[in-house]
């Protein structure tokens, strides 16, 4: 009997996947820097690095957020189901909101962060930076819900910046003027709308099916016109979002599914998640563990938000104590254009950076012209946001 | 008469930045400042004034990158609402209808100026080169009091071992060359590097700018250093906008003085500074208040505080006539103009981004030089040269969308015309030598005006309070810079009277708004009073 051929498309050549908003972007860019979002290709910067973190924090930027990875949750028991999963308790959350969350392992060790969406409690959406479908598929044991991924489905738009309320009502999105942070809406077209972003700044996500994706751009791209519009890419927003003390996962902390390493992994207690864990829940996953750990202080960790003197960005620098002791290690540091700081986000070892906090350096290796400059900076350990900008929040937005 | 008995451990005469810094790192140590400024708005030459409804003018100074990073720091001006935006772009316009577009990306530069000449294109790594250097001997000095050379105090002869210090980190040649780029002029130094006429004028602008000197009189290649060591963020080089306007930074730092407790006082120009036995005791206002303190700061001039607010006979005389001699003679203006909308310029392609930064008109030296000679013969320059911005172009704050604010720098407007005060009608003839060279360039522009404000040296003069409408408080060349600055042996604040001190742009490192002379002066007079001075950093390690 002849076998059936099966036709399909070698993976060879296109590891990185187009997104929706692919050519919008391409089309801008100038020098061809891609980077892989999680197989998608995705832009570090589109024209200059400089200027489009300016366009966050002075005008409009539009960074492509179809890469995250999206789970849509449906069915008769999806809140236990998430009350199950996630730390915090989706009950509690209103419909039409978002809720910034995460989940842990049996073990208590986060498996990632993400946004959790919420339609109605029969209907939701999880975005977040790392695959999960197994995790999720046996978690889902003994409910009665469907649960699929639909990151392909569904293209997103980051629109974020002083001006971005007043480019969404020149596009005819005056319902925008009523969302609070953390609100979303859906208009029609099944175009959804939130007041959210990365940049601690004032700013919207678009999620919208993929066929919308180019006219929305233009629609978008018309009515900023006047108001600086820029498109950006990553390594802007990374600037941002350390300005208002966001982790990312696997870069500021491991997550346990990555982990090799068996001290790698972290509970939300060492990367400053505490105050999501709703211990009042009956069960989620990892609370047992959790309530032990901070039952008999087994947190090792505990992340930091740094000010460092002078002027170079310490990426990756040591912590000392005293100048003497390691205490901690810094996971992302930049330069913050806004405070005019160096500041840094850091994982540090208890009871550094706890009941320790003073008399901490960090070396930093500044390499010019092949030759390091090496120095000794003091930190200090401050709160977050480094950043704090009113019109973040404020109702109805501000216009610029 | 009506005098107020508060006593106050600082009065500051002027809300200029520089005063401004100077007051706030004076609260922060726990004195008690007030400080009083004579218009009815602050900032000096550093302001956004609302001039026509809706459209905010940077009606003085209009780009910042001297700004010192470690002064927003310690005064925590961002929490204060300061932001500084980098700007992207700049051009030169030819008279034979091309452009030499200036981008923040080398090889775009590059290729630019290769469409000029090719050699230059590739001369310009070692020009930029060679002038880092000088700027990396420089920027160490500008946080630091200048030594005086003629005393023996050890800090003095430290500060000196300093820059001798700073200097022999210079090769024998690199250290000759050093004393040639102080005193040489910036058209000489471009001829060592470049040929193309045009990209020679697109790079001594700097070196001519707020200066009363032509772009072949020696000391102007110092005056281009002075402008190129600014930054934005670690890019030396490059300029930003103040969002918000040039005032955005006053009403920062205003902001952070009054979060620290401090007191200050619109309306209240100072007449005259109270003496008593070579000390100062107060301050005597024009409308006849007074307010006591023993030590009192100037952020005006050097000429106007020695000259107008304290008598002659309390000054030794040797001091009053080094006084008269410090150049500070106005050689610019400025048209401010609201436009209706973005104005075309043909010759460059649509929705290049280099008319977002600086504009030019000059395309040789040869013009800015004869620009000069109308000055030098006493009048305005009848084709001047411009640098002209559109900061509404990458700001939003400034105009309503579509509507834009253009700031013209004018190169050269004297302080009087043939020797006689400027009139209605002549102002108006220089307003339009001004629109008159930018029409050349962007056909329909005289359409889209709203609004303009001339300013020649005299409103500079009577409104700000600069002496002949300089810019800087005084020439930036090198017989007036360092330990000369504003006078030998008074360049470290103080004055030959006890407890009168000078904070402005006279004094070291000199003009532009940097905040160094205001901080500098503070750190003296916190020395003097026995206080901390631990809140004001050191300056960031050049490395
Ligand atoms: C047209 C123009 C364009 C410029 N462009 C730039 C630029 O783009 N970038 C840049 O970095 N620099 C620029 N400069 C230079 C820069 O603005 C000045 O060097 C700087 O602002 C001076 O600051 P200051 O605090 O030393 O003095 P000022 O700003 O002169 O402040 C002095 C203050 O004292 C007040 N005062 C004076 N006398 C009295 C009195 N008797 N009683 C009470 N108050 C008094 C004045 O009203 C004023 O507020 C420009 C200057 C001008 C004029």
């Amino acid at each position: 009997m002849k076998k059936e051929l099966i036709k399909s498309k070698s993976n060879f050549n296109n590891p990185l996947k187009k997104t929706p908003f692919y050519e919008k972007f391409s089309s801008q860019m100038t020098q061809g820097y891609w980077y892989d979002w999680s197989g998608y290709k995705a832009a570090s910067i589109i024209q200059d690095q400089e200027l489009e973190y300016f366009a966050i924090r002075s005008t409009t930027s539009l960074f492509d957020i179809s890469p995250l990875i999206k789970y849509r949750i449906k069915g008769k028991d999806t809140e236990k189901f998430l009350n199950k999963l996630t730390v915090r308790n989706v009950i509690l959350q209103k419909n039409n909101t978002v809720q910034y969350t995460l989940w842990c392992n049996d073990d208590g060790h986060v498996l990632d962060d993400g946004t959790l969406f919420k339609f109605s409690e029969f209907d939701y959406r999880l975005c977040c930076q790392e695959r999960h479908l197994p995790w999720l598929l046996d978690t889902a044991i003994g409910f009665d819900i469907e649960l699929f991924e639909e990151t392909d489905l569904v293209a997103g738009l980051s629109i974020q910046g002083p001006t971005s309320a007043s480019v969404l009502n020149n596009a005819g999105l005056s319902i925008i003027n009523t969302l609070k942070p953390f609100d979303f809406v859906t208009i029609k077209k099944n175009i959804l709308i939130s007041r959210t972003g990365f940049t601690g700044d004032l700013g919207y996500e678009i999620f919208l099916p993929n066929q919308l994706a180019n006219n929305f751009w233009d629609k978008i791209w018309e009515a900023g016109k006047y108001l600086g519009i820029k498109a950006i890419g990553f390594n802007a927003l990374n600037i941002a979002r350390v300005e208002t003390g966001f982790i990312v996962a696997n870069s500021d902390f491991i997550t346990a599914e990555h982990a090799i390493r068996n001290n790698r992994t972290r509970n939300p207690d060492e990367i400053g998640l505490s105050w999501m864990v709703d211990m009042s829940k009956p069960f989620f996953n990892g609370k047992d563990a959790i309530v032990k750990i901070r039952k008999n202080n087994l947190s090792k960790y505990v992340f930091a938000a740094l000010e460092i003197d002078g002027k170079e960005p310490a990426d990756g620098a040591i912590i000392y104590h005293d100048k003497k002791h390691e205490v901690g290690i810094i996971t992302t540091a930049t330069w913050s254009p806004t405070a005019k700081k160096s500041i840094a986000l850091a994982s540090m070892k208890l009871p550094y950076g706890q009941k320790i906090k003073s008399n901490l350096w960090v070396e930093i290796y500044a390499l010019r012209e092949l030759e390091y400059y090496k120095m000794m900076k003091k930190v200090s350990i401050v709160k977050t946001p480094f950043v704090k900008l009113k019109r973040r929040t404020l109702t109805p937005p501000l216009k610029n | 008469m009506n005098s107020q008995h508060k006593n106050y451990d600082v009065i500051i005469i002027g809300a200029g930045h520089n005063g401004l810094v100077n007051a706030c790192y004076l609260q922060k140590a726990g004195l008690n400042v007030l400080v009083l400024e004579k218009n009815d708005w602050i900032g000096g030459a550093a302001v956004s004034r609302e001039l026509t409804p809706n459209i905010l003018y940077s009606n003085c100074s209009y780009v910042c990158s001297l700004f010192r990073p470690e002064i927003m720091r310690d005064l925590e001006l961002p929490k204060h609402g300061l932001q500084i935006i980098g700007i992207e772009g700049g051009t030169t316009f030819t008279q034979d209808g091309r452009y030499l577009a200036n981008y923040r990306n080398y090889h775009s530069k590059r290729r630019e100026m290769a469409r000029f000449s090719v050699k230059d294109s590739e001369a310009y790594e070692r020009y930029s080169r060679d002038v880092t250097r000088q700027c990396r001997f420089i920027q160490p000095l500008l946080m630091r009091t200048a030594p005086d050379p003629a005393s023996f105090k050890s800090k003095d002869i430290g500060e000196i071992f300093y820059l001798i210090k700073q200097f022999n980190e210079l090769s024998p040649d690199q250290m000759a060359e050093t004393i040639r780029f102080w005193t040489m002029s910036i058209s000489d130094y471009l001829d060592e590097y470049f040929e193309n006429d045009v990209i020679k004028a697109s790079l001594a602008l700097s070196g001519i700018i707020g200066t009363a000197l032509g772009p072949m009189s020696p000391g102007t290649a110092y005056v281009l250093l002075h402008h190129y060591m600014g930054e934005v963020d670690g890019s030396i080089g490059s300029w930003g906008y103040a969002r918000g306007g040039m005032g955005a930074i006053t009403q920062a730092l205003s902001s952070s003085f009054k979060s620290f407790g401090g007191e200050l006082i619109t309306e209240s120009e100072v007449e005259n500074i109270l003496i008593k036995n070579n000390q100062a005791k107060g301050v005597a206002l024009k409308n006849g208040n007074e307010f006591y303190s023993s030590n009192i700061v100037s952020n005006a001039d050097v000429k106007r505080t020695f000259l107008k607010l304290v008598d002659d006979k309390f000054l030794p005389p040797s001091f009053v006539k080094k006084v008269k001699n410090f150049k500070i003679r106005g050689s610019s203006g400025k048209v401010n103009i609201g436009l209706d909308s973005m104005p075309d310029f043909p010759a460059v392609p649509k929705g290049d981004p280099c008319i977002k930064g600086d504009i030019h008109f000059t395309d040789s030296i040869e013009r800015m030089e004869k620009a000069y000679d109308d000055w030098k013969n006493g009048t305005w320059s009848k084709d001047p040269f411009l640098d002209m911005m559109i900061p509404t172009a990458t700001d939003p704050t400034m105009a309503p969308p579509g509507k834009h604010f253009m700031s013209c720098f004018v190169q050269y407007c004297p302080p009087k015309v043939y020797g006689k005060d400027w009139t209605q009608e002549k102002k108006e003839a220089f307003g339009e030598t001004v629109i008159k060279q930018i029409e050349d360039y962007s056909p329909g522009f005289r359409e889209k005006i709203i609004h303009m404000e001339i300013r020649t040296p005299k409103e500079l003069e009577d409104e700000v309070g600069l002496t002949e409408g300089n810019i800087f408080q005084g020439e930036l060349t090198f017989d007036q810079l360092l330990f000369n600055r504003p006078v030998p042996g008074y360049a470290q604040y103080r004055s030959p009277l006890k407890g009168l001190y000078i904070c402005g742009s006279s004094t070291h490192p000199g003009g532009g708004v940097m905040g160094a002379p205001g901080r500098n002066a503070a750190i003296e007079i916190l020395k003097d009073l026995k206080k901390p001075t631990s809140h004001a950093r050191s300056a960031y390690e050049v490395i």
